[in-house]
Parts: structure tokens; sequence; C-alpha cells
């Protein structure tokens, strides 16, 4: 466990370091994520306890995302200001990219229209 | 009695603790109420719980600052998690591998739209060109939004509010859309809600399973790969 926790935190760190160090416009865990995806593909395989640690990790994701959107309470006065334009488009936008990005998946995927999968493709 | 309970609050609010309490109870209480309430799309647990936290917040006069200054301690799992998103990703990559070609079409095609369909709604009801381009990288997960919107003259502070919602959004009415359309296929879900709703998007996709949660994940880092080179790209036009 203690392991496990360890090498996340040193491939989020090495991320760090190269997102800082290349000015590529990606942040240092999404460069970490790579990282590991290549250990573990060196390895052939997840080690237990990465497993452990990960999916625990990852099936409280959505509790993670409260501290930053607890800011918006910094930016009332703006948003009551432009709250139609700002909601207007957030809802449209977001709803379209899903229709949109899920049907182009689903047509060039494979997938059934009874919401089957096909195994090819 | 009043005024003991005053100095004790006072005394609490300023150590971590508090916050960090809070957000784990308020949280909990949120995914109660979803579970109990059918699950129903508007009490997303993520969107409860941000509300009853500014409620409790704005009542009790406490700052952000302070509050933050507790709940850092979940903010920066977020990095780790991240990281972790390699792992589902790595136990679905023959899926990944088989669809290249139809995951980079999806990904341009869903990163212009993101971008595009947000530009040109905030354009046309009169959204100013700060609000405007730290709207536009709404769908990309925070810390690359909140640099491209900076990079590009935005607030970034105000680019994390408009990250948030647009995932709050996806996550809660995205997995309805896709059945509204009828798509079922996990791979084609998971990188719809990802490439439009980031993080909070690739949460509610693990939650319908491991290959939607590996797809999602992967469109997150993509799209934010493909919207750091594009916007500004995008935003010349406008600008």
């Amino acid at each position: 466990m203690l392991k496990a926790l360890t090498a996340i935190l040193l491939c989020q760190l090495a991320g760090e370091t190269i997102s800082a160090a290349s000015g590529l416009p990606l942040p240092g865990p999404v460069i970490g994520m790579v990282i590991l995806f290549a250990v573990l593909a060196i390895r052939k395989g997840v080690p237990k306890d990465i497993g452990t640690v990960g999916d625990t990790l990852l099936s409280n994701l959505s509790l993670l995302f409260v501290p930053a959107g607890v800011g918006i309470m910094q930016h009332a006065a703006r948003l009551e200001a432009e709250a139609l334009p700002v909601v207007t488009a957030i809802v449209v936008s977001t709803l379209v990219t899903i229709a949109v990005t899920g049907f182009v998946m689903a047509k060039l995927g494979g997938s059934r229209p009874d919401g089957g999968t096909t195994e090819e493709a | 009695m009043g005024e003991r309970i005053t100095d004790i609050w006072v005394y609490l609010a300023a150590s971590p603790l508090l916050a960090l309490t809070l957000t784990l109870v308020i949280y909990q209480a949120a995914q109660w109420l979803y579970q109990r309430a059918g699950r129903p799309a508007l009490l997303n647990p993520v969107l409860v719980a941000v509300a009853g936290l500014v409620a409790l917040l704005v009542a009790t006069g406490t700052s952000y600052q302070t509050y933050f200054e507790g709940a850092q301690f979940i903010h920066f799992l977020l990095g780790p998690a991240t990281v972790a998103l390699a792992i589902p990703l790595y136990r679905q990559f023959d899926k990944v591998r088989r669809s290249a070609l139809a995951l980079l079409a999806s990904l341009l095609v869903g990163s212009l739209t993101a971008m595009g369909t947000a530009l040109a709604i905030g354009f046309v009801m009169g959204l100013d060109h700060v609000s405007l381009v730290s709207l536009a990288p709404k769908s990309v997960t925070a810390p690359v939004a909140m640099g491209i919107a900076e990079k590009l003259g935005g607030l970034p502070s105000l680019t994390a509010v408009f990250v948030i919602v647009t995932g709050i959004l996806g996550g809660a009415l995205g997995p309805l859309v896709l059945d509204r359309l009828k798509i079922g296929d996990p791979t084609a879900r998971g990188f719809a809600l990802g490439t439009a709703s980031h993080g909070i998007g690739t949460a509610r996709a693990l939650q319908e399973s491991e290959v939607a949660g590996a797809f999602s994940g992967l469109a997150m880092g993509l799209n934010a790969l493909a919207t750091a080179i594009l916007l500004p790209l995008l935003w010349s036009l406008f600008s």
C-alpha cells in the first residue's frame, strides 16, 4: 500500500518535472498517467497493490472535485451578471458535444443501435 | 453558552480539520440522498455537496480561502487519481488499440464542437472577451483549462468554475443524452463523457463500467492536448 502510493506519487512528480521543463501544454498528472501506463506495459501487468490503491482513488473520484467546485462562491458577482449567456453556452455546448462525440464514436467504433457492441471494429 | 459555542466555532474554523471533515460528511450525505432518491440526475452528489458547502460557508461568513486550507487535502488527491487512470486504461488497452482511428476522429469532432459551440453561443449572447476565452476550454481537465485560458487572456479561477460546472452537468445529464440517442456502446459512452466533461464525466463513466471509465480517462487526456493546440488557432478568429 505504501509502496503503491509512493509509485503513483513518483509518476506524478516525474510528470510535473517533465511538464515544467518541456513547456508542453499538458499538466504533470496527465504526463504521470502516461508514465504509469508505460511502467504497467513494461511490467506486462498491474501489480496487486497498485491496483488496490488506484481503484480506491478512482472509486471516489467525484469527491475530489468538491473543493474546487466550492470555488464558485468567489465569482458570484460576475456569474450573476452573465448568468444567462454562460449557462446557455455551457448547457448547449456540453450536451451537443456529448451527443456528437458519442454518435461519431458509435458509428465508427461499430456499436449497434440496440445498445449492443460488436467484438471486432 | 451561545458565546461559548461561537468561541468554539471560531477556534475550529481556523483549523483545517473542520473543512476537511465537513467536506467528507456533506459529500457522503449527498451520496446517501442520491441513492435514496433513486439516483436522479439533478441530485448529482458533487452538485448537492457543492451547493450544501457554499450555503454553509456563506451562512457562517467563512471565506473560501479558509475552507480551502482544510479541503486542499482532498483537492490534492486529484493528481494521484489522474495518474491512476493509467490502470483502467492499461486493462482495456486491447479495445483502445482496435478502435484507434475511430477515437482520433471522435476526438477531433468532439474537441472542436466543445470549443466552437461555447464560443459561438457566448459571442452571440454578448459575453465579453475575458469571459469568452475563460469559457472556451471548459471541457478540459481543470489544470490544463486554467493554463490555456491564462495564456489567451482569460481568468484562470473563472475557468475553474466553468470547468467544474461543465463536468457536473455532463456527468449528470450526459448519460441521459446518450440513452436518448440509443448509444449503448460503453466505449462510445465513455469517450463522449470524457471529451465533453473531463474528470467528472470520467467519474460518472467509471460507475457505468470499467470499459467506459478507461475510454473516458483516455478522452480526457487526449482532449486536454487537442484543446491546448487547437484553441489558440480558433481564438484568433474571434479576436
